[in-house]
């Protein structure tokens, strides 16, 4: 489990960064913004995303929980 | 006297009103001065942390630099929330660690890890030399909004001297427990104001933010995109690595993450901060849309574009309000910081030479640092010495530069030894120096690589040495004592 933990969590990185190395134009608009600060955007909320399934996976938030 | 200048007053005098009812009868100890006790829950943990992404510079800086370069921006937004991803693993066992020790300062957490005071120290000169740059930021950015907000009727250096007492004043009397609260009150401003101006100016003056950015797109061809060569694609990913690592190197988010109640908080804190830093998306929409309204501000008149445009826009009660909200971005930062120098200063530095004192005299020591440090920074804030810009740049790469040593002393067993830590803090410390005052970058270092290596960061350059030399001299220095680890 730890170790899926850990590779979940490199995808945000993977996420963030490729978008503007692969795609480096203005257009198409990302809600309404240029490309790569579109892309930016979306892969901030999709790191939230990420972060919380790593959380609810996370044996260690189970433990703690306990009184 | 203007609504506006009414308002500024008036917010200034709540942070410090705030500021002092933060204690509410606590006994002003170092455990509650420093770190609050160790019993902040999420909301505070989450404000000390956010509270380092919405300083005087992003309000200032982040929209004039959207406004002055367009695309590098961006890389503001991504590195932070990759730094949260980080912080999930990285700051549990720093915050578990610190506990157990009773920590205080960054400086502490290396002492204890590397039973080493000359370690110690050496991080702590390294923390002061980045800190009092960033406060000095903070100070310029106060008396830059006051100035532009109050339409000049209150000079800048009077804003400065009057912001550089109500954060001494509260910082010595609540400690971070006024930090936190004034916090409370900075985000709430801020996130009213910032929204605000980021849907309103493109909508009002272009007509919505596609609209806007396809101008600016006709306008200013290859603005909103990363550069062919210099700031490319290259130095997006690696800039946003290396302060992605640096992030939480500053000792003042370091220790912060001490005052929290329980590990959890951080995990929890890595799922909302993320979301939270796109609020800074809408600080780039007001300097993209002062780009086409308020053209031609240069250099360093591009942290102006805000409240140019602003001036220009609203009537003076608003500008009041976001002046007011100005303010706030300056003096809480601002009070985390001097808080962070003075004791790590009392602790660390002054310690060495009285290595028997009692937390109660380091404490009262530390208090008397804060104004000490905040006259320091008043006066380069005064005679603005060019010099401080240079040295804030340097700042980021000096604390990325404990980053290795750090997660060194996580591991089961940590490779590196107290020589080997303080080899290579010092020659990536070195390697920052040199490479910053001489301009230098990998293409005019090494100009026959190709254009993706050449525009990388040269960050990177002096973090691999740091690693080189800390392997070595680890290596050197371990071999020593290997026959009785063995035993």
């Amino acid at each position: 489990m730890r170790t899926l933990i850990r590779w979940l969590a490199l995808i945000p990185f993977v996420g963030m960064l490729i978008g503007p190395v692969v795609h480096n134009h203005v257009h198409p608009l990302i809600l309404g913004m240029p490309f790569p600060l579109g892309w930016i955007t979306v892969w901030v909320v999709l790191t939230a995303i990420v972060m919380a399934i790593v959380y609810a996976l996370d044996p260690t938030n189970r433990e703690e929980d306990a009184p | 006297m203007s609504p506006a200048l009414i308002l500024i007053g008036l917010a200034a005098l709540g942070a410090l009103v705030l500021g002092m009812v933060a204690r509410k009868g606590r006994d002003m100890g170092l455990e509650q001065w420093t770190v609050g006790g160790r019993g902040f829950g999420w909301v505070f943990v989450f404000l000390l942390l956010a509270g380092e992404i919405y300083t005087t510079f992003t309000f200032l800086g982040a929209s004039g630099f959207a406004y002055g370069l367009g695309a590098p921006a961006y890389y503001i937004i991504a590195y932070g929330s990759l730094a949260y991803v980080i912080a999930y693993f990285l700051l549990p066992p720093i915050w578990t660690y610190a506990k157990r020790h009773r920590l205080h300062s960054q400086p502490d957490f290396f002492v204890r890890k590397y039973d080493s005071r000359a370690l110690g120290a050496l991080v702590s000169v390294v923390d002061l030399v980045a800190l009092i740059p960033y406060l000095v930021l903070q100070l310029t950015g106060l008396g830059i909004i006051v100035q532009a907000a109050g339409y000049g009727a209150i000079p800048k250096d009077a804003a400065i001297w009057v912001g550089a007492a109500i954060v001494t004043a509260y910082v010595m009397v609540s400690g971070i427990r006024g930090s936190a609260w004034t916090a409370v009150v900075k985000d709430i401003l801020i996130l009213g104001v910032v929204l605000f101006l980021g849907l309103y100016l493109p909508i009002h003056l272009y007509g919505g933010i596609g609209a806007m950015f396809e101008k600016i797109a006709t306008a200013k061809p290859g603005f909103l995109v990363f550069r062919p060569s210099g700031m490319s694609v290259a130095w997006f990913v690696s800039t946003v690595l290396l302060t992605a690592l640096g992030f939480f190197m500053w000792p003042h988010s370091f220790a912060a993450c001490y005052t929290a109640r329980d590990a959890r908080v951080f995990r929890r804190n890595a799922i909302v901060l993320p979301i939270y830093q796109l609020i800074l998306l809408f600080v780039f929409f007001v300097g993209f849309a002062a780009v086409l309204a308020v053209p031609g501000l240069k250099g360093a008149a591009t942290n102006l574009a805000l409240f140019k445009l602003v001036t220009q826009q609203f009537s003076p009660a608003v500008v009041g309000i976001i002046g007011a909200a100005g303010v706030f971005t300056a003096l809480v930062p601002g009070s985390l910081i001097a808080m962070t120098a003075a004791t790590l200063l009392a602790k660390n530095l002054v310690g060495l030479a009285r290595p028997n004192a009692s937390d109660d005299q380091t404490v009262a020591l530390a208090k008397w640092l804060v104004p000490v440090i905040m006259l320091v920074a008043v006066y380069f804030t005064l005679t603005g010495s060019s010099t401080i810009v240079t040295m804030l740049l340097v700042g980021y790469s000096y604390v990325t530069q404990l980053f290795p040593t750090v997660v060194a002393s996580l591991m089961r067993r940590n490779p590196v030894t107290a020589a080997g830590a303080f080899a290579g803090i010092l020659a990536g410390v070195v390697v920052t120096t040199v490479l910053t005052f001489t301009h230098a970058t990998i293409g005019n270092l090494a100009p026959g690589l190709p254009e993706v290596i050449r525009d990388l960061n040269v960050g990177i350059i002096a973090l691999g040495v740091n690693v080189v030399v800390l392997v070595v001299v680890s290596a050197l220095t371990r071999s020593r004592v290997l026959p009785m680890e063995a035993g």
